[in-house]
């Protein structure tokens, strides 16, 4: 293998370092008109009366466009696959304002300036409603934030927007009352994860315009053009056939943009007027209108034996989707099944959840998508375990832990055909040094250090669901065009795809020239999320060039007049077998086909799994507390990752570091917080923290690798699981330096003082 | 109002509104690396150096630095590369959004401390987040290029 599994530097390297206009922002045009939107003030409100003749007399606005100018056709702005699973419950502007933040109007003018000039002078006259804010109130709450006609929303996913429903759904295994009756040890908690921000470095940004054949092209930094062209199509009722959406470079998403949170507003601008129209996010409206990650309570109950021998688990997820259903139904799925599956042999499992609609702002898909929250609840639960019975949480984890073979507990049915987390588990602690540093040592006087471990999975894209294609063509002198359909946000799938192209062709990676998406020239893809781009991209990058070298020495064939069985493809050149100077190189094949001879040599295939193979890991976090003012700081984070084949050491380790470091954030910091009448109190930088260099420790990270037959050179994914360890890892790290044990996320300072103190005082 | 600079070594005039950012001045110009991550001066991607000492665009008024000396990585594209090859080479450039704002800071760090200890390169560079890559390979790429040898905690 020259390619795969070596550290690759990314092939927009150059373009990214030297600081090209690559970026949404940097390539729109300068006549395009500026694009602002005037926001809700209350958390829940319906517009009485909406008066814009002011507002466009300002000069240089073009356009106030108001909920009274936008079709009635509700949708969803969630990115996912066609019949999407998130109810369709919004409109592009609607009478109703959901959240404070909720877009209320469109302006577009000349210049910013002449926009907010104009926002100032729109004359709106709300009916101030009660909202709903506590999201475990809102069930039958008598008020409700979808009251419509017109909702549209899955009934056999639980839907019901007249019980402010989302989602909801039960499943059960074996009797887990009566065995839960039976064990000897029962732990109990409720474990509540905040919502978070992705805070990727680029804001939200989209700019539109109307191309010479009288269709809306949007440029946007989406993980997901294919969906955004679906989107918008169906929220302005016009055929997609009018759309088309094209994917610069994107600066980080995270799943945030897997949401098309404001691709609409320019898009609409654009077909009501003609124009180019530019919207680009302040750092304030990627907080107040953007797609955080699912506010849950995770509440566990798990049982076990007096050796510790798990029989039975309950599992109960509250989720909070906020005032749309975006990503609503599905993320609160992965609570149950990519947390339980992490153990086997339960004589009886249930898992149950209910996604309730409230008035702040919109979940969304944030890296983990639900597994995150559900892995920080069973897994701190499993360290409770290890308490209550005094053992070793590792020893405990070596009891129960799933193997390679096994039947996966709440995953659709699926084996473990690759599973390396008990040597995963084996490594983190030696890399850290487990049994000198559990659980913990005071280092200097007032100060603790402590050690407390998770393990982790996730998925390889969703199986029967994500498509993924490639399209290869051959090109003058040899060398090939790669076209994509998902979306290199950053993570390198360009780079890692061209890698599988290279040596499944035998050649160079130069000659790989990669496109990357544009709805009108890329084969579908659903897009660049749930873990999917190298294992199901990939094995479509795999397959079309299979195909392509069959193609190439099929045509050879030809113009040797030798059968194909007799050639062979070295990737420079086709040759037969028994006399080599019966030979033509690529490059001759192509000039022969371009003159006198039809033939283009195009190669494209699609790949949807029946699987969704897990990646395992095992994290391991040391911390140090100081106990006068109750600070963590983390020291050392060990981490062991089974992801499959690494297809690029040094882009698999970049992943795994930048997750755990996302991890640590939404442990200790991070936060999106509201005021009790439903204002975000975090709306920037300064008020939501986000890990600067001089919070992270260490991060350790190595690989035990396994071979995935289902996957392109046996790879599995690693975008997602990577984020998972950190919180049930430091959370008992903490526990296992003061006793203290939080069942909330993030845990402050300010906590483990308050918590210190209490005791101190007990 | 009437604006002039030495924007990497080219003298540039401009008529400008008294209350434009800096940021938004070179951008205007045509220096499409210098990004905006934030409205409140916390990420580092908009550094810019003004007289060789590193500024945080997004919060200079462009006339407060009338006639002044400002470079982005546009001008200084070779000594950048001396940097950001190290930073390609660990895979840390990833969504490359902060990049520019971080090697322009880590070549001013340079020019002041050419031996900064890893201690020194945190801190110096403690404003310019980057949400990727949780800073490893960053600070990998630092040591290879201050030279440091990295001793494993």
């Amino acid at each position: 293998m020259k390619y795969v599994g070596k550290g690759i530097v990314k092939k927009d390297a150059k373009a990214l370092l030297s600081g090209k206009a690559v970026y949404t922002d940097d390539l729109a045009p300068s006549d395009a008109l500026t694009v602002k939107l005037l926001r809700s003030p209350h958390a829940f409100a319906r517009i009485r009366d909406i008066d814009v003749s002011k507002a466009m007399l300002v000069p240089g606005v073009e356009t106030v466009i108001s909920y009274r100018d936008v079709p009635r056709r509700r949708f969803t702005l969630a990115g996912q696959t066609f019949p999407e699973p998130s109810p369709y419950d919004r409109l592009i502007l609607d009478e109703y304002v959901r959240f404070e933040g909720d877009p209320v109007a469109i302006v577009a003018g000349r210049d910013e300036k002449c926009c907010i000039r104009a926002m100032k002078l729109i004359k709106v006259e709300y009916e101030v409603l009660e909202p709903v804010l506590d999201f475990r109130k809102s069930k039958d709450n008598s008020i409700l934030v979808h009251p419509e006609a017109d909702f549209l929303g899955h009934t056999e996913l639980g839907t019901d927007n007249m019980r402010n429903l989302c989602a909801s759904d039960f499943s059960e295994e074996g009797d887990v009352d009566r065995i839960l009756s039976e064990c000897e040890h029962v732990v109990e908690g409720s474990y509540h994860i905040k919502a978070v921000n992705q805070a990727m470095m680029e804001p939200f940004t989209a700019y539109s315009f109307m191309d010479t054949y009288g269709r809306l092209n949007i440029v946007s930094s989406t993980q997901v053009p294919f969906h955004v062209r679906r989107n918008v199509a169906h929220a302005l009722d016009i055929p997609k056939s009018k759309v088309r959406v094209v994917k610069p470079r994107i600066g980080g998403g995270f799943g945030a943009k897997q949401t098309a949170v404001m691709e609409i507003y320019p898009a609409a601008v654009t077909w009501f007027t003609g124009k180019p129209a530019h919207l680009i996010f302040t750092r304030e409206e990627c907080f107040i209108n953007g797609s955080p990650r699912h506010e849950m309570e995770v509440t566990v109950k798990l049982g076990a034996d007096g050796d510790g021998k798990f029989r039975a688990v309950d599992l109960y997820t509250l989720s909070n989707t906020g005032a749309y259903g975006e990503h609503g139904p599905t993320t609160v799925g992965l609570t149950g099944t990519k947390s339980l599956s992490l153990y086997s042999g339960f004589e009886a499992h249930r898992f149950s959840y209910d996604v309730v609609y409230t008035n702040v702002l919109s979940a969304g898909a944030y890296r983990g998508y639900g597994a995150t929250q559900g892995i920080f609840a069973l897994e701190s639960a499993v360290n409770e375990m290890a308490e209550r019975l005094g053992m070793d949480p590792i020893k405990l984890r070596e009891k129960n832990m799933v193997h390679e073979g096994d039947v996966l507990t709440h995953y659709y049915g699926e084996t473990a055909s690759t599973c390396a987390l008990d040597r995963c588990v084996a490594r983190v602690k030696e890399m850290i040094g487990w049994d000198e540093k559990y659980p913990c040592r005071e280092v200097a006087p007032g100060r603790v250090r402590a050690v407390g471990m998770g393990m982790a999975m996730q998925g390889s894209g969703i199986s029967g669901v994500d498509v993924g294609s490639a399209q290869i063509k051959l090109n003058d002198d040899g060398f090939y065009s790669l076209l994509l359909g998902c979306s290199d946000m950053g993570t390198g799938c360009d780079t890692i795809l061209s890698q599988m192209a290279a040596d499944t062709l035998g050649c160079d990676i130069d000659q790989i020239v990669v496109y990357g998406v544009d709805t009108d020239q890329s084969p579908y893809d659903s897009g660049s999320y749930a873990s999917s781009t190298t294992y199901v991209t990939g094995g479509a990058v795999v397959a079309a060039c299979e195909q392509m070298k069959k193609k190439i020495v099929s045509c050879a064939s030809e113009l040797l007049g030798r059968d194909k069985e007799e050639l062979s493809f070295d990737g420079e050149k086709v040759f037969a077998a028994d006399d080599e100077d019966i030979c033509i190189s690529l490059a001759d094949m192509v000039t022969s086909l371009q003159a006198g001879s039809a033939g283009v040599l195009c190669a494209q295939s699609s790949n949807t799994s029946p699987v969704s193979p897990p990646p395992f890991m095992a994290g391991v976090a040391e911390i140090e507390i100081d106990l006068e003012t109750g600070k963590i700081t983390p020291v050392n984070f060990a981490a062991c990752i089974d992801c499959g084949t690494v297809i690029n050491e040094n882009l698999a380790r970049v992943q795994a570091e930048g997750g755990i470091g996302q991890g640590i954030g939404m442990t200790l910091y991070e936060d999106v917080r509201y005021t009790d009448k439903g204002r975000m109190m975090t709306r920037n930088l300064m008020q939501y923290k986000i890990p600067s260099r001089m919070d992270m420790p260490p991060i350790h990270v190595e690989f035990e690798q396994t071979y995935e037959k289902t996957g392109p050179f046996g790879a599995k994914s690693i975008g997602e699981v990577v984020i998972n360890t950190p919180a049930p890892a430091i959370a008992d790290a903490v526990y296992n330096a003061t006793g203290l044990r939080f069942r909330t996320l993030p845990i402050t300072a300010e906590m483990v003082l308050k918590g210190l103190k209490e005791k101190g005082s007990r | 109002m009437k604006m002039q600079a030495m924007l990497n070594g080219r003298n540039v005039e401009a008529e400008i509104a008294p209350d434009m950012m800096l940021l938004d001045f070179v951008r205007s110009q045509g220096m499409k690396s210098v990004k905006r991550g934030c409205d409140t001066g916390n990420c580092g991607l908009c550094t810019v150096w003004v007289d060789d000492k590193p500024v945080l665009s997004c919060s200079t008024p462009a006339l407060r630095v009338k006639g002044k000396k400002i470079t982005t990585i546009e001008g200084v594209a070779d000594e950048a590369e001396a940097f950001s090859s190290f930073l390609a080479a660990e895979g840390a450039d990833q969504c490359g959004f902060c990049s520019p704002g971080l090697i322009m800071n880590v070549l001013a760090l340079r020019k002041e401390n050419p031996h900064p200890s890893m201690d020194e390169i945190d801190e110096y560079l403690s404003g310019n987040l980057c949400r990727c890559t949780g800073y490893q390979s960053q600070r990998r790429a630092l040591a290879k290029y201050f030279g440091i040898v990295e001793e494993r905690k």
